[in-house]
């Protein structure tokens, strides 16, 4: 097998918390033991709500700020303890697009030489070969230099500073573009666009994403293999369409059961059949499986053992003492119905 | 014609809570025809609402769906009258048979959170941050009640368990900042029910919320709805949650209705190529990793400039000369189902 593109091992990061006066209050377990590895040209979703840690397991990747514990290898190269100067060579590898490009991007500065700044950074190329690199970075976004060349953040509207976040992001050709949320913030119809702009941008250029949502239908779309968090624990992982028709995590089912269908005719099954309460506090995890405290299928062993992260189907594993059955999914409450293609 | 921005009635006779014909049994809750709502803005209007014609029926949930600008939240203001002075508001809404527009403020605000509540897109800014939650929740039902200070906490605690607001009694004494974002949405419900309104307007409620929680909420909403038999207008973005909750789906774009019809219709038979485009546009479970998406190329017109023509045809792939020169009137077309279209969908007509 080829070596992975990035591999995490064991990834853990942690915040102390304090009180006044510096005195240790407590400590956030924001990522806790996370590994997994990302096949070049491979798209991996990674699925979570507030307070997941996944935006936090993102910036550690980067070493931004650099993780409590764990390693970070992309391209075989360990990020984790490497060099200020070598870890900015190496970064060039791995870029990052932010949900919200009005805040990621300098609103002084035109779209021109927001894309160009990477460029002038790693002193790549004269001005004249960095301005056609520039137009021709626009032009792959769907932005036409000579229109938004020289429009700052303001004097566009979100898609479109989303296209210039990107454009930026692809300057140094990155084998990898972590996307944290890229189109939270975007309409239904432009985040369309956006979508399919990364889509294409991922075929043409060979890239990998490490794809951060919190919309698991949205995940599916982009994605290859996805990756479910919890509470700073990583919970399930395995190929998107596996994990979708057949997940192995309560946690997965509640987040599967909670997307709103788009056919008025499809049958609900309440969401607090599959989730109850409130996330509990990272400062003090549940003892055991994370999830217990909200889980309808937690038992004794739950609070005791903490589930590893185990094999329950080819590339498919699921941190669970008692994983959702690999039958068919439960039928909603409502109704006896077992004819599977009744149509009306 | 009518550029005062004062109702077309004139004046505010109409008794409030009118006599007991004014309200009759058939008739909806609120009626809003022909509503527009224009700002000034250094010189050029604006015309954030054009035209737009919908009625809620009571204990009805009646979805507002739309791409931001697309005037879904200003109408709804409108409604509660929480639009700034520049607005000029003309056309009629009528709540229970009572013409709101034009109404003084005074009277406004006798049925604002009594009559009518709104829940808002951001639970923390809703919020006082200084306040203990308790207290905002007991205010809110001694504004609309005559109650003593005891009643009114019961009544609170009620409240909180009616939302389902964990440990309601010791939250009481909890501030804003101490709960997570879909508790302190619980919390702002429970205010919106404080004087049982009869109609809520969430616009956007569950938009900042975790998929998990929105569900929650959303469903809490539903079944708050059909307990205390209140209507519901439910402004979002999402199709999706408006096919899982709403009875009726109003589409709009560019400050215009340009598809009504009642949920299950609506997604069966789609009719405008806007709401086509929106349904397509939507990431869904059944399809497989990375097809693409049907995305429409452009953005929504410019509301400072007058349209010409259907709003939506620079993007529409069935437009014709014909939607670009005149806009298609919003009609009801087949029963119950109202659109704004020269070229629907689905139906092929003869020249």
């Amino acid at each position: 097998m080829s070596e992975p593109l990035l591999q995490v091992s064991n990834l853990v990061q942690e915040f102390t918390v304090r009180d006044r006066g510096g005195v240790k209050a407590g400590t956030v377990h924001a990522v806790s033991d996370v590994s997994f590895e990302l096949a070049p040209g491979e798209t991996l979703g990674l699925v979570g709500e507030t307070g997941s840690g996944k935006s936090t397991l993102a910036r550690a990747i980067l070493q931004a700020p650099r993780p409590t514990a764990g390693s970070v290898r992309l391209r075989g190269v360990e990020l984790v303890g490497l060099k200020r100067r070598q870890l900015t060579e190496a970064r060039r590898h791995m870029q990052l697009v932010f949900q919200d490009p009005f805040g990621s991007l300098d609103p002084k500065w035109r779209a021109r030489e927001l894309v160009e700044e990477p460029l002038i950074a790693f002193k790549i190329g004269t001005r004249t070969q960095r301005r056609a690199r520039v137009d021709e970075l626009l032009e792959r976004v769907g932005l036409d230099p000579a229109r938004f060349g020289d429009r700052r953040p303001r004097e566009l509207s979100g898609g479109q500073a989303q296209r210039v976040a990107i454009a930026r992001a692809l300057a140094l050709d990155p084998a990898l573009i972590i996307c944290d949320e890229p189109v939270s913030s975007l309409d239904v119809l432009i985040r369309a666009q956006v979508l399919n702009l990364l889509e294409r941008l991922r075929t043409e250029l060979g890239l990998a994403y490490l794809f951060i949502a919190h919309d698991l239908a949205l995940v599916k779309q982009v994605s290859d293999r996805v990756a479910v968090m919890y509470l700073g624990k990583l919970v399930e992982i395995g190929p998107a369409e596996a994990l979708y028709r057949e997940p192995l995590h309560p946690y997965t089912v509640a987040l599967l059961a909670s997307i709103p269908s788009p056919d008025p005719s499809a049958p609900r099954r309440p969401v607090t059949d599959t989730i109850r309460g409130e996330l509990p506090s990272p400062i003090d995890p549940p003892s055991g499986c994370r999830f217990r405290t909200r889980c309808p299928r937690a038992q004794d062993v739950c609070a005791a053992e903490e589930p590893p992260l185990r094999k329950l189907a080819e590339g498919h594993f699921a941190a669970c003492h008692f994983p959702v059955s690999q039958e068919a999914p439960a039928p909603a409450l409502t109704g006896g119905a077992h004819d599977s293609s009744a149509t009306d | 014609m009518s550029a005062n921005g004062l109702s077309p009635t004139g004046s505010d006779v109409e008794p409030l809570g009118g006599g007991g014909g004014a309200a009759s049994v058939g008739a909806p809750l609120l009626e809003i025809s022909g509503l527009r709502i224009d700002f000034h803005q250094a010189g050029n209007v604006v015309r954030a609402v054009d035209g737009l014609t919908y009625a809620v029926p009571r204990a009805r949930t009646v979805g507002l769906i739309g791409e931001s600008g697309c005037g879904k939240t200003v109408s709804s203001r409108a409604i509660m009258g929480l639009l700034p002075p520049s607005a000029l508001i003309t056309g009629s809404i009528r709540f229970e048979g009572q013409e709101l527009v034009g109404l003084p403020e005074r009277r406004l605000r006798e049925l604002r959170g009594s009559q009518i509540a709104m829940v808002f897109q951001d639970p923390a800014r809703s919020l006082n941050p200084t306040l203990r939650i308790g207290p905002q929740i007991t205010e809110a039902i001694r504004l609309h009640s005559d109650v003593t200070k005891t009643a009114a906490h019961d009544r609170a605690v009620e409240l909180m368990e009616l939302v389902r607001l964990p440990a309601a009694r010791q939250r009481f004494r909890q501030y804003p900042h101490q709960l997570s974002g879909g508790m302190r949405q619980r919390v702002m419900i429970a205010i919106a029910l404080a004087a049982e309104p009869k109609l809520l307007i969430a616009d956007e409620a569950t938009t900042a919320l975790d998929v998990t929680t929105q569900a929650q909420i959303m469903e809490l909403l539903r079944d708050l709805q059909q307990r205390l038999g209140m209507a519901l207008i439910m402004i979002s973005h999402d199709l999706g949650l408006a096919a899982s909750f709403a009875d009726e789906v109003m589409v709009m774009y560019a400050g215009r209705g340009v598809e009504r019809a009642p949920t299950r219709k609506l997604f069966e038979h789609v009719r405008m190529p806007y709401t086509r485009a929106l349904l397509d546009a939507i990431p869904r479970l059944e399809n497989a990793s990375h097809s693409p998406l049907a995305a429409v190329a452009g953005q929504p017109p410019d509301l400072a400039h007058e349209q010409v023509g259907c709003p939506f045809s620079p993007r529409c792939p069935n437009a014709t000369e014909k939607c670009r020169e005149h806009a298609p009137p919003f009609q009801e077309q087949e029963p119950d189902h109202l659109w704004a279209c020269w070229h629907p969908c689905g139906l092929e007509r003869p020249a």
